[in-house]
């Protein structure tokens, strides 16, 4: 089971409390019906599924329930960071030397 | 390529065992072939034997990063059916049904298919109206299913808990009786055997780096860890890597990968005579020749392609066994695994062209694709062989994400996703 930092009640809390929300990063269009059919299949079909490094929505369901997001490496399942909904995708992610 | 038979047997057995032969060959890997599959599943292992002995396309390599049959295929649960909803998914899972009957005869290799049963249950009134639903959708599409009441259930499987008062009770179920088993190692390697005696190469510790397209954009072969291998036709048969090997020719899918887990206990008796679902608590079941139980469990949530799972999953798994089958509340489990599925938004799987000339991409089986092997690889070699889609997986494209044409399969492994 992961442990997963929430960022808003600032406390690694088992993974049972929360809910995977998908994939972080993809705008929904203000547009939504004048989306052409390719831009709403990248939208809402296509997804990056990296084996490495990916940024994820989780939702803190049986705590504050509040949704944010989370970079983890997929190979390792290891928490990279976690940083509150609306705060823009990190550029550089701590211990990233490479 | 020596045929198996009984006075193969007698004649080892004379002569203390000395003149069994490699059941597939290990060459090096040639410059260039015909065709190259990604993937040394069953999937790909049947693709390659179909194009040989269907399409008597026989320049072929399989490259498999790992060992033969070492991902998926050796980690699934080995359970077979066909009572799929829709006519796209029934067509494609009833072909592969017909085909695992005489597979063994076909490859002259036990597959051990064993059409014991497959019994799914309900437990509430929705449960009811989806899986009768499925009866009458299965039968319309001339695929065998039947419904039973909890004492018709109750007599097909001894150990089911039918009680009244059970947490979850049993209220009737669905029975494909042409559903079942087959030994997932033996249905790799057979394949691997056949396609080998006809010339296939399958080329094992090979992972593909990269794949290599030309200035028009059409495949020309991949980068490997053993070096370039050319060729003008590549299919991708890497289940939960699939969207990995995609992007390196510049497809982005509609995938996500997810581990999923299995477990077997300690061998008993034969106490488990069908394979024995139930979406609603979570869990499926079957006994193995050798005794096992075999028990699957449900995804983790989030993308990953670790080969492990939490182990909140199991426990909720074995909590819905013992719920089912109280009289397995005491059984020692031997060991639990997981493998990576490739998932798609609909739960239907990909098998087409792609939008780059000469690659073809059979993945998106999600948490059910062994059953499917024989009728996937069949399709695919066909898809192929000939560039263009054979009827049965022509639905099954990557472009119905565009245009909406979804097959909606929500009960594709027939457990909660």
């Amino acid at each position: 089971m992961l442990l997963i930092r929430c960022p808003y009640c600032e406390e690694e809390r088992p993974e049972l409390e929360f809910r995977n929300a998908g994939e972080a990063h993809i705008a929904r269009s203000a547009n939504m019906a004048g989306e052409s059919d390719d831009d709403f299949e990248k939208f809402f079909f296509i997804r990056s599924n990296p084996k490495g490094i990916i940024y994820e929505r989780w939702r803190h369901m049986h705590g504050c329930a509040r949704f944010f997001n989370a970079v983890r490496d997929t190979v390792t399942d290891k928490f990279v960071m976690t940083y509150k909904a609306g705060e823009p995708k990190p550029s550089k992610l701590p211990g990233a030397g490479k | 390529m020596k045929k198996y038979s009984v006075f193969a047997i007698a004649r080892e057995a004379m002569r203390g065992h000395k003149g069994w032969e490699e059941q597939w060959s290990s060459p090096e890997p040639r410059k260039e072939y015909d065709v190259i599959i990604v993937g040394a599943g069953g999937h790909g292992l049947a693709t390659a034997y179909y194009l040989a002995t269907v399409h008597g396309i026989t320049n072929v390599a399989v490259l498999e990063k790992g060992w033969l049959g070492g991902g998926n295929t050796g980690r699934n649960t080995t359970i077979i059916r066909s009572n799929y909803l829709y006519d796209e998914s029934a067509g494609i899972y009833d072909h592969a049904l017909k085909l695992w009957d005489g597979l063994s005869q076909e490859l002259n290799y036990n597959v051990m298919y064993s059409a014991r049963g497959v019994m799914m249950l309900a437990h509430n009134v929705h449960d009811v109206q989806v899986l009768k639903r499925h009866v009458h959708a299965n039968r319309l599409n001339g695929i065998d299913n039947e419904w039973l009441t909890p004492e018709q259930a109750k007599e097909f499987c001894p150990p089911l808990n039918t009680s009244k008062d059970a947490r979850y009770p049993v209220v009737g179920a669905a029975l494909q009786r042409r559903g079942g088993t087959a030994r997932h190692d033996a249905v790799a390697w057979g394949y691997a055997r056949g396609a080998s005696a006809r010339g296939v190469h399958i080329i094992q510790n090979c992972e593909i780096t990269g794949v290599k397209r030309a200035a028009n954009g059409a495949v020309m072969g991949v980068d490997t860890t053993r070096g370039f291998i050319g060729a003008k036709k590549v299919g991708v048969v890497a289940a939960g890597h699939s969207s990995v090997i995609m992007n390196m020719a510049g497809v982005r899918m509609p995938l996500e990968s997810y581990p999923l887990q299995a477990l077997v206990s300690e061998p008993v008796k034969p106490v488990v005579p069908c394979v024995v679902m139930s979406n609603t608590v979570h869990a499926y079941i079957s006994q193995s020749d050798k005794g096992e139980l075999v028990i699957g469990a449900g995804t983790d949530q989030y993308v990953s392609y670790s080969q492990t799972g939490g182990l909140h999953i199991l426990q909720h798994t074995l909590d819905a066994i013992c719920e089912m089958f109280p009289i397995f509340t005491r059984m020692k489990m031997l060991r639990s695994w997981g493998g990576i599925v490739d998932v798609t938004p609909d739960r239907s799987p990909i098998l087409a062209k792609t939008p780059v000339p000469g690659l073809y991409v059979n993945c998106g089986w999600g948490t059910g694709g062994f059953k499917a092997t024989p009728g996937s690889g069949h399709v695919f070699a066909h898809t192929i062989a000939k560039d263009d889609p054979h009827p049965i997986n022509a639905p099954f494209t990557i472009e119905r994400f565009r245009t909406g044409r979804l097959i909606d399969e929500a009960a594709a492994a027939a457990v909660a996703h």
